[in-house]
């Protein structure tokens, strides 16, 4: 039996399809229970590779013949080895190549909606990590929120579409992912908008984005708008778009909150992050449709892969914007916090232009979940 | 510490340090100590998770100039 290579993106599109798939991940224990492929329909088989140096006899009764079986390790190697040996059992195999470095690299552009005039608005999915980001397009122009490291995503898209990027927008300084923005202005000419109150340190030439700040994008100008919206950081801004779409950055989500303590001062900034969520987010509205920056888990993926509710829809179901109690909200959002993301401090060094890791580098910081919400 | 046989698999990817390793303690006997050089960072934890699942024991573990030696005892 030949053993078959699959994509990233071969892989996303069973997600995004909700397919049957059973992945055999043979990395160590540790690493699959921290971080793995997450599917509406998948199953899984954790042995690492190191303890089928011997052969692959004694699991193949775990593997199912009546489905597709994809092998996956941290890189590639692992995953071929054992992918190998499967095959020479006579099983039918495939594995992912680049393993879960290039999953966790992926983005899957899905479109969110058409707008009048011929506008579009897309969100860039990065399944393996959860970032969301997004580019408003409008004849002849584009802006783009949140944008990962992988800038030539966004300038191909934009190529393909025949836009020209102007607006190029952080909702924050990212702590989790190392972000594209100031890359895709370089390459493009396009103007980099960071809030202030969260670049202080940084070393690099932007544009202010504050509270109340207006662009339009092309002919029919199409409206987006900045609102200051702190909590997650100190400079948090959210944007409306069209009047239709709340661009809410890591200060809420679908089925949870954002964590005041990524820059470490939980304690200072956990009133700002109630104010937004029980106040300025309430003046706005219910009818908007929630766009975050990240999601958690598989669940809350709508049918079309999107990752999208109505702001009301969310005041009824989110926990976190249903803490009554101040005190209790505080303590909530200070205490048992969840680890850490990986390398969460290089990565707003990063951010800040401070250091300048290589591409390996980087994709070493970034490894393993997002970690950026409170549920 | 005695070191019995030193492995240099510094420059090999994931799985050879690991394939290599289980060879080399193969070739050793029980309570000699393998000394391993490695620069797949990976190896970090696979070696001592790799190590436990066989029940052999890693007696220290250090990293100099990007370098990850490690010293399994053979059980």
């Amino acid at each position: 039996m030949a053993v078959k290579k699959w994509t990233a993106a071969q892989v996303a599109r069973k997600v995004m399809d909700h397919e049957e798939l059973f992945i055999l991940d043979v990395r160590n224990t540790d690493a699959f229970e921290d971080w793995k492929i997450d599917g509406h329909q998948f199953e899984y088989l954790n042995i690492p590779y190191f303890e089928l140096l011997d052969g692959v006899e004694e699991i193949l009764p775990k593997l199912p013949i009546d489905k597709e079986v994809l092998v996956v390790c941290a890189k590639e190697g692992s995953s071929v080895m054992v992918a190998e040996m499967l095959s020479e059992a006579g099983r039918e195999v495939a594995y992912l190549e680049g393993g879960m470095k290039s999953w966790s690299s992926y983005l899957e552009p899905v479109k969110v909606t058409d707008l009048e005039n011929g506008g579009e608005l897309y969100q860039f999915v990065r399944l393996g990590k959860g970032c969301l980001s997004y580019m408003v397009i409008s004849e002849g122009e584009a802006a783009i929120i949140d944008a990962v490291r992988f800038t030539d995503v966004f300038t191909n898209f934009a190529k393909e579409k025949g836009v020209e990027i102007k607006y190029i927008f952080d909702t924050h300084l990212h702590a989790d992912h190392i972000s594209g923005g100031r890359m895709i202005a370089d390459a493009t000419g396009g103007t980099y908008y960071l809030p202030p109150k969260d670049a202080q340190e940084v070393v690099f030439d932007y544009t202010a984005l504050t509270d109340g700040l207006n662009v339009k994008i092309g002919a029919s100008q199409l409206d987006v708008n900045a609102l200051y919206s702190p909590g997650h950081t100190i400079g948090s801004t959210s944007f409306i778009i069209d009047n239709q779409f709340l661009v809410t950055g890591d200060i809420l989500f679908i089925d949870s909150i954002g964590r005041p303590d990524l820059a470490g001062l939980a304690e200072d900034w956990v009133g700002d992050l109630r104010e937004t969520l029980y106040s300025r987010y309430r003046d706005i509205k219910e009818d908007l449709v929630v766009l975050p920056a990240h999601f958690m888990m598989i669940d809350e993926l709508n049918e079309d892969g999107t990752v999208a509710k109505r702001l009301g829809d969310l005041f009824k179901d989110n926990h976190g914007l249903n803490i009554e109690d101040e005190a209790e909200f505080r303590r909530t959002v200070t205490e048992n916090l969840p680890p850490q993301p990986n390398a969460y401090e290089q990565i707003r060094q990063v951010n800040m232009g401070k250091i300048t890791p290589d591409n390996d580098e980087q994709t070493e910081m970034e490894i393993g979940p997002n970690r950026c919400a409170i549920r | 510490m005695k070191i019995k046989k030193t492995l240099d698999a510094k420059g090999l990817a994931c799985p050879m340090p690991i394939v290599k390793t289980k060879r080399a303690i193969d070739e050793i006997n029980t309570g000699e100590v393998l000394e391993v050089l490695v620069t797949d960072k990976g190896a970090e934890n696979d070696i001592p998770a790799w190590a436990k699942s066989g029940g052999h024991t890693v007696i220290e573990q250090k990293t100099e100039e990007d370098v990850l030696y490690f010293y399994i005892q053979k059980v």
